[in-house]
């Protein structure tokens, strides 16, 4: 546990905490128990609402809109860091305009909501929806990107450039020798819960009409034939896409903690998320 | 310019939709945020483990999916409320794991010599805690917060299209009025660029007031 707040507890304190871990277990199950009674109570697991997702077509049905979302994924996931390599590369340029214009953009689409985007590229450009979503998806998650990659950079120890600069590279040079692969070492967690950002955000092209997971979700939540399966849909759908973050949200820890490990990062100096005493002590002594 | 002078009341109405569902999550959010985040590094385990399901499952979940279920799903278990309020509770619980993390976060960029000071001192819990720990991590936090923030504000405009009356929404209506559509959604923009730099450079205050340089 973080060890700024606890020391190790006593026996009193153990017990105290004991009280409090029994309690909050009974609450915890306690509500467990609420919201199954009010499922079984509102009829949600009769036959008739469960037994549509033994069909094949249903089946097929979910995994196409599945497939769908992926596809939108992979091209955002794609598209949109090139997008904020190259904002990014705009906003630390020496030149005032470029640095201008690259400013003025990630700060818009920052600024716009995603949907907002989305909407007008299928609304006013009346472009498909796979289109408005990747674009829209590309847009605001390359520029939060950008945003990321200009922040890594700047994050670099400053005697890193300096002694780059001492040592009379160019700012070209800087930048690709020195600052960057330490930058995107450092950023890589971050760049990758962006994609989970955008992973979830191509449930947005529900809204659009887009043919993916939720549509096809909802496309059996109102059949009539099947009972209305609302909260089944919902009980299915979830844990598909909350596993699916789930897992590039793990990799980025993954990632992460594997980085942490690896000497060449470790004179980076990547930020331990939790700071534990021992590994602090470790650091200061190697460094 | 016509779409906006024509129809400043709709617009009226859209923005102060956005303003007020932005200001009650956030609110939400925030104390919901820190209770997680308490109970995220209690010493107690079963608090502990509800706080990290809460925020591992609600950081997984596509904010449209949880529209989807709160809005149309609630309902089924006989919750009927009116959607604005729905839709306050979405966006407050989803992004009350994010604030959770901030703080968290926060709380883990002071130094682990910090506390060990302040208990070696013979500070008790409650004034290691107040005193030394979180108006430290208090200063760290103010930045996070802040983008959550602006992100819930965006995040908002998913709202509109569950029938929450919010700017996004806006579009609509004039859509059939026969506007030009490209300047109704640049006045959209306009809207949605003012509410999130209101909240930035409210936080910009903030952290030039209480920020530190570490």
């Amino acid at each position: 546990m973080s060890t700024v707040l606890y020391d190790l507890p006593g026996p009193r304190a153990r017990r105290r905490h004991r009280c409090v871990g029994l309690v909050g277990t009974l609450v915890l199950l306690a509500l467990v128990g609420w919201i199954l009674f009010l499922l079984f109570h509102t009829h949600q697991f009769t036959a008739a609402k469960w037994t549509p997702f033994a069909y094949q077509g249903i089946q097929e049905l979910l995994l196409t809109g599945l497939g769908n979302t992926l596809r939108a994924f992979g091209l955002a996931a794609v598209l949109a860091p090139a997008l904020g390599g190259v904002l990014a590369a705009g906003r630390l340029s020496a030149h005032r305009p470029i640095r201008w214009a690259g400013t003025l953009l990630v700060e818009f689409f920052r600024a716009m909501p995603v949907l907002v985007l989305i909407f007008f590229i299928y609304v006013a450009l009346r472009a498909e929806p796979l289109t408005a979503l990747v674009s829209g998806l590309t847009l605001y998650n390359g520029s939060v990107l950008a945003e990321v990659f200009r922040s890594g950079v700047n994050a670099v120890e400053r005697g890193q450039g300096e002694a780059a600069y001492a040592l009379g590279m160019r700012k070209t040079q800087v930048m690709r020798y020195v600052l960057v692969p330490q930058a995107v070492r450092a950023m890589l967690p971050a760049i990758i819960s962006q994609l989970v950002v955008a992973l979830k955000d191509t449930s947005l092209g529900f809204l659009i009409t887009y043919e993916e997971f939720l549509h096809a979700g909802k496309l059996i939540a109102s059949n009539l034939d099947y009972d209305l399966p609302f909260i089944p849909v919902v009980m299915i759908i979830s844990p598909v896409y909350i596993g699916m973050c789930m897992l590039l949200s793990w990799s980025a820890t993954w990632v992460a903690r594997r980085q942490r490990r690896n000497p060449k990062v470790e004179a980076g100096g990547v930020a331990a998320p939790e700071p534990a005493t021992l590994q602090q002590e470790d650091h200061r002594a190697r460094g | 310019m016509n779409v906006l002078l024509d129809n400043l009341s709709l617009y009226g109405h859209g923005l102060l939709g956005t303003v007020e569902l932005t200001v009650y999550a956030s609110l939400l959010a925030l104390v919901l945020g820190f209770l997680m985040a308490a109970f995220r590094i209690a010493p107690v385990r079963s608090l502990r483990v509800f706080g990290t399901a809460w925020v591992t499952v609600l950081r997984n979940t596509p904010l449209t999916l949880l529209f989807f279920a709160v809005l149309l799903g609630l309902p089924r278990f006989g919750l009927v409320l009116p959607f604005t309020l729905f839709a306050v509770l979405a966006l407050g619980c989803y992004t009350s794991a994010f604030v959770c993390e901030a703080v968290r976060a926060g709380i883990n960029t002071v130094p682990a010599g910090q506390g060990e000071a302040a208990r070696s001192l013979g500070m008790t819990f409650p004034q290691t805690l107040g005193l030394v720990v979180l108006p430290q991590a208090f200063r760290a936090v103010i930045p996070p917060i802040g983008s959550t923030l602006i992100a819930l504000a965006k995040n908002s405009a998913i709202a509109g299209s569950f029938s929450v009356v919010e700017l996004l929404g806006v579009y609509r209506p004039l859509n059939e009025r026969g506007y030009s559509i490209i300047w109704s959604f640049v006045w959209i923009a306009v809207g949605y660029l003012l509410v999130t730099l209101t909240i930035s450079a409210l936080f910009n205050a903030l952290e030039k007031r209480y920020g530190v340089v570490r």
